[in-house]
């Protein structure tokens, strides 16, 4: 009898905090979005409406910024993938007894605050940074050219922090490979290049799913690199909400904007997971 | 004609095959400075601005100088920033450690009816934006006339850290050889004594690398802080903030100092284990 019970009382504490503190604010958010403001209240009241051309006003009012989001992450997600893969390679498969330490390396610089690391690349890239006199001097870049405040900050920023995200997961796949497998290949006259295609790729694409999702969602959804990098051209839906929270008190808005970014992400995230057909995520 | 190819063949194979091998080693040592070169700017950056002898903004070099180390309180509102994240950090991480550690035990340790529910309902919060958990965190506070505020911010950093507890604490229950328990249990233990001889101690590892994951997550949190923290200032609002008029060159000491300290537990951690494992 008490068998059957034990997981049931193991999960209870924490599913009943999880309930109160995420399930239940996810439904709150989902009514706060339908409603209208009070006529003749204060700024901040709100009523509820069910005025579900919320959505579709939010929509389109900040469908830039919509835009704006998904491409960055996209970029950022890409780029991160192309500078993780060869180092979870190299970690893996080439390190010998260093693989602990070069592990401790790549986490290493991620020990240093989030925030503290993003002003670190403005200052870098920056007027006064090392880098824009550097390349005016050799003439990559022209005198009125900057870097900070750009798109290219900003994508930048993003891929540089969310990295451990893309590299982990990757490396932890690859790590799993039996190198007898690329040999094999090898010995059936696989070239380099076809043994990575046919083999190492295949095996390791759980990392890069779980990789990619791991750095795409946060990079979806976050406003402080657009915030520190960029400009208000490069403003995503992060830094919307955000504004409608706090400088504008537009709770419904900022609700149906949130709503709208998760179901977006989820829905993308379902048709990925299909397309590169595995579920073993977690 | 085989005789043919054999005779082009054999002498170049092992020249190319040296070249290509030499190549590609040494590609790969380029490729690996350069990955690390651009994971430390930052971080060397940051360090090495934490000499600045800036005064107020810390954006350009203006001499080298050990006052700000010796004085890490010395910006106003830096430390009392720091002392309120440890503090959050710590609650958050004991409560969230003991909460997903009975999660995990349940779905990894026992079949029962909802299993995959449960598992869902654990990734949900990974794969939700931070900006959603902090934003509809906040709009249930607002609902329920709750200031954001010191303790509605532990709430948030306890939720968002669960999910990654439970992840990491189920890996490594994933990975115990169910025959220790089994011998244990032949060797006459009760169920509690194996769970507390044998089980636990096997998990711990994989319970202390979550509590760490929960700080370091929590620590560094800024975008569901920022929703539900109110007037409290914690060490990344601080940095935020400050960015716009320049941040003072102590938020580089302490950013460092964290650098140090976590390298150092991780560095100790490794040491431990292998010891262990001798």
């Amino acid at each position: 009898m008490g068998k059957i019970r034990t997981p049931y009382l193991l999960l209870l504490p924490g599913f009943l905090f999880l309930f109160t503190f995420f399930i239940l604010p996810i439904v709150n958010l989902a009514q706060t979005s339908t409603q209208t403001p009070i006529a003749g209240g204060d700024t901040g009241q709100y009523e509820q409406t069910l005025r579900f051309q919320n959505y579709i006003d939010a929509f389109i009012e900040n469908r830039e910024q919509f835009g704006r989001s998904f491409l960055y992450a996209l970029i950022a997600t890409v780029l991160a993938l192309m500078i993780s893969y060869p180092l979870a390679y190299a970690i893996a498969f080439k390190s010998g007894k260093y693989k602990n330490f070069l592990l401790v390396l790549v986490v290493a610089p991620f020990f240093t605050s989030f925030l503290l690391r993003t002003v670190a690349w403005k200052q870098i890239l920056g007027e006064e940074g090392f880098v824009v006199p550097t390349l005016r001097s050799i003439g990559i870049i022209s005198e009125s050219t900057t870097l900070t405040s750009t798109a290219f900050a900003v994508v930048m920023g993003m891929t540089y922090n969310f990295l451990p995200f893309m590299t982990l997961p990757l490396y932890a796949s690859i790590d799993r490979i039996d190198p007898r497998t690329l040999e094999a290949s090898g010995d059936l006259y696989a070239n380099a290049f076809t043994t990575f295609r046919k083999v190492t790729l295949p095996l390791s694409l759980p990392g890069v799913v779980a990789g990619t999702l791991l750095t795409f969602i946060p990079a979806a959804g976050d406003y402080v690199n657009a915030a520190i990098l960029g400009s208000p051209n490069t403003k995503m839906i992060g830094n919307v909400i955000e504004s409608r929270y706090f400088k504008i008190v537009d709770y419904p808005t900022a609700a149906a904007l949130s709503f709208t970014l998760m179901a977006a992400i989820l829905i993308l995230v379902t048709i990925y997971i299909r397309k590169a057909g595995t579920e073993e995520l977690v | 004609m085989s005789k043919k190819i054999v005779d082009a063949t054999i002498p170049t194979i092992p020249l190319n095959a040296r070249f290509q091998r030499w190549f590609g080693r040494n590609l790969i040592r380029v490729y690996m400075v350069l990955a690390f070169t651009y994971l430390f700017i930052p971080v060397a950056y940051t360090f090495a601005f934490s000499f600045n002898d800036s005064g107020k903004s810390n954006l350009i070099w203006k001499g080298f100088t050990l006052d700000n180390w010796k004085n890490p309180c010395g910006a106003p509102e830096v430390c009392t920033a720091l002392a309120n994240s440890i503090k959050i950090g710590l609650l958050a991480t004991i409560f969230s450690t003991i909460l997903g550690t009975m999660i995990a035990f349940a779905i990894g340790r026992h079949k029962f009816k909802g299993r995959s529910t449960s598992n869902l309902l654990i990734f949900l919060p990974m794969a939700t934006p931070e900006i959603v958990l902090g934003a509809s965190l906040l709009s249930l506070f607002l609902v329920f006339k709750i200031n954001p505020g010191f303790w509605p911010t532990v709430i948030a950093h306890v939720m968002f850290c669960i999910s990654f507890v439970v992840v990491t604490v189920k890996a490594r229950i994933a990975s115990l050889d169910p025959r220790l328990e089994q011998a244990a249990m032949d060797l006459y233990a009760n169920e509690f004594q194996t769970f507390r001889r044998v089980t636990l101690p096997l998990v711990a590892p994989g319970i202390a690398g979550a509590a760490l994951l929960a700080f370091s997550l929590s620590f560094d949190d800024f975008i569901i802080t920022n929703f539900n923290s109110g007037t409290v200032t914690t060490f990344p609002k601080f940095v935020y903030t400050a960015a716009a008029r320049g941040i003072p060159a102590q938020a580089n000491v302490i950013g460092s100092g964290m650098f140090f300290l976590a390298l150092a537990i991780v560095i100790a951690g490794q040491f431990v284990n292998r010891r262990k494992a001798r």
